[in-house]
């Protein structure tokens, strides 16, 4: 159906660069959310403020613009550190920038996935927790975070599935995954439509054993709770 | 940080603005026409119907937009017929490239949203229109469409945010957006704080302008939900 010509591994090379790079975002992002949905439920003034505008911002501007900020002011900032603290020239890893930024954009959508998942468990789980004579930790561990999660997969996957297609801005700022393997590819066989349609189904089978994944997690963990 | 470069720059930063403007309004209004008519196919039983809509939805909401993108703007002048044809004035440019992408992108979720507002009609309310004896066309026209449109408000708001952030991928094939602005400016000047955070405070307040707007909007649609203002008592004068 595809004639790749001997270009096949290539794009294979690229599609695992893909996975890594949304691999690693999604641990930053998953970070990120926890310390920021806790940062929202704190009594802390300054930490609720904190988060707010951090989750305000991400979510109001494009993640590419995020990533050209992050990719070429990173690298402006290593460079004058670097004169001043004389480790001479730094590049920015586009891999180091990709999943830094991806892992901080999706940290604030995470933020309000798990805000929303800590707030569903009920109140009195928790106070159970500390009439035990568990620490605040332990009340997280033992009893908040298993019984979240339930309410947190159906936005964490969603979450995963945008993360995902974002993955492919990457290419953007110089980062050899498939999607810029594919445009390589395109122009050296003149055939682009080729090897971009070839991403695109990739792309369409990470979603789809995603999907699958997260159908069988949301089975898993709604084990204990009666179906309406 | 320099501010000067911005203030002698701000030309390029509004032609920019309206780039973004015009290319997501339009990518908007074509998407929504089009999602309509497609979600009514989706909803129906008939598999020749709804197949066909479902693969397009699946394969636009699965992939990148920015793939989607390349796909028509490089991928299209691989084939012979599309070169010879007449829309391949078009499929060169940038501009309508990015038109078609975005539109067919925002058309597929807009699709999706839209199908599960019909899904979620009430059935009585169906049965109703059936008994007062309204047509198929009257029952979509006066009581399917207007109640799937106010209950896919909120969705589709989100859709708005995510076509104007989607956007900015059309600096990459050259169009001068607001982002397209921004890495021009970088690359002239070297200034990548001053050049995107300008960006980013324009699409901030692009972003603020969609929500609000959609508030206002749901006020009006949803005034019927709203709970109902208590009249004060009036102080009734003694006697």
């Amino acid at each position: 159906m595809l004639d790749l010509q001997g270009y096949g591994p290539m794009i294979m090379e690229g599609a695992l660069v893909t996975v890594e790079v949304a691999l690693l975002s999604l641990a930053i992002a998953v970070i990120l959310g926890m310390l920021g949905a806790l940062a929202k439920l704190s009594n802390s003034v300054v930490s609720r403020n904190v988060a707010q505008v951090y989750t305000t911002i991400i979510r109001g501007v494009p993640d590419l613009v995020m990533m050209l900020l992050i990719f070429f002011g990173g690298q402006l900032l290593v460079n004058r550190l670097g004169e001043v603290l004389g480790f001479g020239y730094i590049d920015i890893n586009p891999f180091v920038a990709g999943c830094l930024t991806i892992g901080f954009i999706f940290g604030a959508y995470m933020t309000e996935t798990f805000r929303g998942a800590i707030l569903a468990v009920p109140k009195g789980q928790s106070e159970a927790g500390v009439a035990f004579g568990m620490s605040r930790r332990q009340v997280f561990f033992r009893v908040v975070l298993p019984q979240m999660v339930r309410h947190a997969l159906p936005g964490f996957g969603n979450n995963w599935l945008v993360l995902l297609k974002t993955t492919a801005l990457v290419s953007v700022i110089g980062l050899d995954d498939m999607v810029r393997k594919a445009n390589l590819a395109g122009g050296s066989t003149r055939e682009p439509f080729t090897f971009l349609l070839l991403v695109a189904l990739i792309y369409l089978a990470f979603t789809t054993v995603s999907v699958m994944a997260l159908r069988w997690a949301e089975k898993r963990y709604s084990v204990g709770v009666r179906e309406a | 940080m320099d501010p000067t470069i911005i203030f002698e720059n701000i030309n390029l930063y509004v032609e920019g603005l309206f780039t973004t403007i015009e290319l997501v309004t339009l990518a908007l209004l074509l998407g929504f026409a089009l999602a309509v008519p497609l979600a009514l196919l989706q909803t129906s039983k008939n598999p020749v119907l709804w197949m066909p809509v479902w693969a397009y939805s699946y394969f636009f909401r699965g992939t990148p937009l920015l793939v989607q993108l390349f796909l028509i703007y490089y991928g299209a002048g691989q084939f012979e017929a599309v070169r010879t044809s007449v829309l391949w004035p078009y499929l060169r440019e940038a501009w309508s490239c990015a038109l078609i992408a975005f539109t067919l992108n925002t058309a597929a979720y807009t699709t999706e949203i839209l199908r599960g507002a019909i899904k979620g009609m009430p059935h009585g309310e169906i049965e109703a229109a059936k008994a007062v004896g309204m047509s198929k066309v009257q029952r979509y026209r006066r009581i399917i469409l207007p109640s799937a449109f106010r209950r896919a408000l909120p969705a589709y708001s989100n859709e708005v945010i995510f076509m104007l952030h989607g956007s900015a991928v059309a600096s990459v094939i050259t169009i001068v957006d607001l982002t397209g602005a921004a890495r021009i400016i970088n690359s002239r000047f070297l200034s990548p704080y001053e050049a995107f955070i300008t960006a980013a405070i324009f699409y901030l307040a692009l972003t603020f302008t969609i929500v609000w707007l959609f508030r206002m909007v749901e006020k009006r649609w949803f005034a019927h939900l709203r709970p109902q203002e208590t009249k004060k008592a009036k102080a009734v004068p003694a006697e």
